[in-house]
């Protein structure tokens, strides 16, 4: 349970980051320069902004319903920070132990919904209502294409705990599971032993290459859980104003903004974990070159710990920084169109693929 | 323990002042969100009787899913802001009849279990359940699969606009 004093300023210094880097990376796609005025390179921008949102009046509407309206900022951010609860942060520190990790996890990115329709209920604005219509319509439509990627990793790895899964994308496997053997790409019949040469071959994604595609749904599916563009209807700037957070100013829209990057990291750590070989190093064992244990530490001594985190949090913003390229490339799509990529073409592929996992574990017992 | 043991009655009480103020109040929409803490606590509740599984399906189904179309429904037809959404108590003498009786069955029923016959679960029990469901109860499990089925496809065959029709 102490990974909360990780990952509770990691995720403020993530957002104040996110925020520079976003509208940065913003600005080179679109051949601008972005900030420049605050600090050196415009470094200190997001600080500025901090500073200035803090010192802004609490405005609550007079037609809004108070109560309600002072909450759900709060219980949106509760929600999504519950998430994080029950991942882990190196190889000997993990989370809550819940041997229902990752179950708990969809049922708390379901959650969020709550929140977002109480803000934009109590608002007592049509763009509010409006927008956090959608946003129900969208996160429950995408709650289904997100569960069957997640259970395709789950048919593999055979267990729903966080820390389990980690350990079995690398060479340390058989401290959690003494009898457990990887094989290249997972299939017993190649025969070749990977157990101790880890790496990136024994990543989930190359144990069953057909994992990327399900990757590729996964990271679609987020991307509308956590309303970001392409899938950000629910706050359409040209439509709704800001959609669900319009009324919001000050403090409790800051909290809004953290926990949507809050929502962000979550799923690019979950994607890191399940698809990604978690805090495991990509390099792997090459005959005397030991580079899975130069580069990931055995776990429980200091340089583990070390590496661990290093290499989950550097994936992870890879992740972060991958979600900030799409918004800024593609358009948003149409309430129809978002509706038809759910249910007509990520369901049914993830469907697909989750009888192709079925199979695939198959041949790797 | 101790500790845990006044959590577990807090979670217990907050469960009964949540589920009372859906009985009293007379906005819709505030008992549909109050209705949402009564399940958070029941599912705290069965965390603490080590029913892991159960705790978090009930988040996933009742408060993730269930309570969002609840609250979606009365968003969609109800204006809200008018007095249409209050809702005052009719056949009380009845629903007071009717929820005693039910009450006195179950207090009745719960009195009769001899507790100390069933031995406590500790540790994973998660394998078990699903082991449960593909072996003992696949009938079952499957039925339910079926009548899903049935109803997502009744569902869209209503929902879906009529060829031919006016629409």
């Amino acid at each position: 349970m102490s990974t909360i004093i990780f990952f509770l300023p990691y995720l403020l210094i993530v957002v104040i980051f996110a925020v520079y880097g976003e509208r940065k990376i913003s600005a080179f796609i679109q051949d601008r320069l972005g900030p420049m005025e605050v600090g050196y390179y415009g470094i200190l921008q997001s600080i500025a902004d901090l500073l200035k949102l803090i010192q802004k009046e609490d405005i609550v509407p007079k037609a809004a319903d108070k109560k309600l309206f002072l909450v759900a900022p709060i219980l949106i951010f509760v929600i999504v920070f519950a998430g994080f609860s029950l991942l882990p942060v190196t190889s000997s520190w993990h989370g809550a132990t819940a041997e229902t990790g990752i179950f708990f996890l969809l049922a708390i990115v379901s959650l969020d919904v709550i929140g977002i329709i109480m803000a934009g209920w109590a608002s007592n604005n049509k763009y509010a209502l409006l927008g956090a219509v959608r946003s129900a319509a969208q996160i429950i439509a995408y709650e289904v294409p997100l569960t069957l990627s997640v259970l395709c990793v789950i048919v593999l790895t055979q267990t729903l705990d966080l820390q389990t899964i980690s350990y079995q994308q690398g060479i340390w496997v058989n401290q959690v599971e003494p009898d457990s053997v990887n094989y290249l790409f997972g299939l017993m019949s190649i025969g070749i032993d990977i157990t101790n040469v880890g790496g990136i071959l024994s990543w989930n994604v190359v144990r069953m290459p057909f994992l990327f595609l399900v990757w590729v749904i996964f990271f679609i599916a987020s991307l509308a859980e956590c309303n970001r563009a392409p899938f950000d209807l629910p706050e359409a700037e040209s439509e709704l104003v800001a959609g669900f957070q319009t009324e919001y100013s000050g403090f409790r829209w800051s909290i809004i903004m953290l926990a949507e990057y809050g929502m962000m990291l979550l799923v690019s750590i979950l994607g890191v974990i399940l698809f990604y070989g978690s805090w495991n190093t990509p390099f792997p064992n090459i005959g005397s070159f030991k580079l899975a244990e130069w580069t990931g530490g055995l776990p429980g001594t200091t340089s583990g710990n070390i590496l661990s985190a290093f290499w989950l949090i550097s994936k992870t913003s890879l992740m972060i920084f991958l979600q900030m390229w799409v918004r800024w490339t593609f358009p948003r799509v149409r309430i129809d169109q978002l509706m038809s990529i759910g249910w007509k073409y990520l369901t049914p592929f993830a469907l697909f693929f989750l009888l192709l996992c079925g199979v695939w574990r198959l041949l790797m017992i | 323990m101790e500790m845990l043991e006044i959590l577990f009655y807090i979670i217990g009480a907050l469960a009964c002042i949540s589920a009372g103020f859906i009985l009293f109040t007379k906005n819709i929409l505030y008992a549909a969100f109050a209705l949402v803490v009564t399940l958070l606590c029941i599912a705290a509740l069965y965390i603490f009787s080590n029913a892991e599984f159960i705790a978090v399906s009930q988040i996933m189904i009742y408060v993730g899913g269930i309570i969002v179309l609840i609250i979606f429904g009365i968003m969609l037809t109800a204006k809200i802001r008018d007095e249409k959404a209050l809702v005052g108590s009719h056949n009380r003498f009845l629903a007071f009849a009717s929820s005693a009786a039910i009450f006195v069955m179950l207090i009745s029923v719960i009195g009769t279990i001899n507790f100390t016959q069933y031995q406590a679960v500790t540790g994973s029990n998660l394998h078990k359940i699903g082991e449960g469901i593909m072996t003992d109860y696949l009938l079952p499990f499957e039925l339910m699969a079926v009548l899903l089925l049935v109803a997502l496809i009744g569902a869209t065959a209503i929902a879906s606009k009529k060829e031919g029709g006016t629409s």
